[in-house]
């Protein structure tokens, strides 16, 4: 890829950012997921009570399960308005590959949503009264799994782009499909749970290598 | 500019599964224009993705050397971001490109793009066209919600693209002013049988 190519991207991705940080000027903006996040971590002790032994050994895969379906929220405003607007059609006049506008957007997706949700964990893990050793590997998990939970997101949203309902499928597209990375992050957080983490990071990085393809060829397929 | 040209060879286009229009076939080199001329639903629009390469033709083949641009019914700026700063996003994209033409956008400048009339949006949507470079200009109706005043500067800056050497191929249910304007009637096109 040439230097002009990799401008452009730049720019695509400050402007990607822009948007999915954005309040109510943009597309509802990163609070939204990041506030359902933290409510799950609130109302679960309401839920299952106060006693700190049963909320720490559960509290953790409470935090996998809160951000799996965080991952849901903004899967209707990922990828639809460019459509819509026509701005996945320009940037392919230009001659920028689908492939590498939806790798910038993935890049920029997590930015706005992983590392929102890797910062909140520690305020989810004094709800849930996890230890600090917990926590770190709770973060740990995240870091290796949000990247993969972000690019199954975008695929997804880059498939239902356009479709009546979409944003209801795109819920239901998405749970199986990142049931790998709540196992494995779920498994990573036992004692001893480093092959978990291994085997997070792997499905992570396996997701992040499709889902650029996978996406582009959808907004392609969506033009005919 | 660089030399450009395009070449449209024995053309078939489908929507779904309905064939529009067939044997569509021309070559327009530096400074040529062309009308697609033809009413609404006529297959104007997906003749011109297919041009585009947006998307394949069913049948024939579409050559185009030189960068191409596309102006449709969709205006590709962010809704909530005033007008100078989302035209903005695609000046810096595409770079400076010499010829600046004034579409009387400057004093929309503070106003947030969805707030914009429709003459406005279609002024927009070609101000974006014209800013990106490209030799071969694809236009979609770019006459619809414009006054006689900027129709007749939408001509002018058409006719000094060409000048410059640039291709114009422009769809449209209007007749348009512009000399020397190669029209191709799309129901010459619209295949036997076809409601």
């Amino acid at each position: 890829m040439n230097g002009r190519a990799s401008g452009k991207l730049m720019l695509i991705f400050r402007r990607d950012c822009a948007l999915l940080l954005g309040g109510a000027r943009g597309r509802g903006g990163a609070m939204l997921p990041l506030l359902f996040f933290l409510a799950v971590a609130m109302l679960y002790p309401f839920g299952v009570g106060p006693d700190a032994r049963l909320l720490a050994r559960t509290g953790a895969g409470v935090i996998w399960v809160a951000a799996l379906l965080a991952a849901i929220l903004p899967l209707d405003r990922l990828v639809e308005p460019d459509v819509e607007s026509g701005f996945f059609d320009q940037w392919a006049l230009r001659g920028l590959a689908e492939e590498a506008v939806m790798l910038v957007r993935i890049a920029a997706h997590w930015l706005c949503f992983g590392v929102p949700l890797m910062l909140a964990t520690p305020i989810a893990a004094t709800l849930l009264a996890l230890d600090s050793g917990q926590l770190a590997r709770l973060e740990l998990g995240l870091l290796a799994g949000t990247p993969g939970l972000a690019a199954i997101g975008v695929m997804i949203a880059a498939l239902t782009a356009g479709l009546r309902g979409g944003a209801a499928l795109g819920g239901l597209l998405l749970i199986p499909l990142a049931v790998p990375l709540l196992i494995f992050g779920a498994g990573s957080l036992q004692p001893g749970g480093e092959a978990g983490l291994a085997l997070l990071a792997a499905a992570s990085l396996a997701a992040c290598a499709i889902a650029p393809f996978a996406a582009g060829a959808a907004i392609r397929a969506a033009r005919e | 500019m660089q030399p450009c040209r395009l070449v449209a060879d024995d053309l078939a286009c489908r929507r779904g599964d309905r064939l529009l229009v067939r044997g569509v076939g021309f070559a327009l080199g530096p400074g040529q224009a062309l009308h697609l001329a033809g009413p609404n639903g006529i297959g104007k629009s997906t003749l011109l993705r297919v041009l585009a390469g947006l998307m394949r033709p069913y049948a024939g083949t579409v050559t185009a050397t030189g960068a191409i641009a596309l102006s449709d019914e969709r205006l590709p700026l962010d809704a909530h971001r005033p007008l100078g700063a989302a035209l903005g996003f695609w000046r810096r994209l595409d770079g400076p490109t010499g010829a600046a033409h004034d579409f009387g956008l400057d004093d929309l400048a503070d106003v947030p793009v969805r707030y914009l009339s429709t003459g406005q949006r279609k002024r927009a949507a070609l101000a974006c066209l014209a800013g990106s470079g490209a030799a071969i200009w694809l236009l979609d109706e770019p006459l619809n919600g414009l006054d006689t005043h900027w129709t007749g500067v939408v001509s002018h800056v058409i006719e000094a693209h060409r000048a410059a050497g640039g291709i114009a191929v422009i769809a449209s249910h209007l007749p348009l002013a512009l000399a020397d304007l190669g029209v191709m009637a799309m129901a010459a096109h619209v295949p036997e049988g076809a409601d």
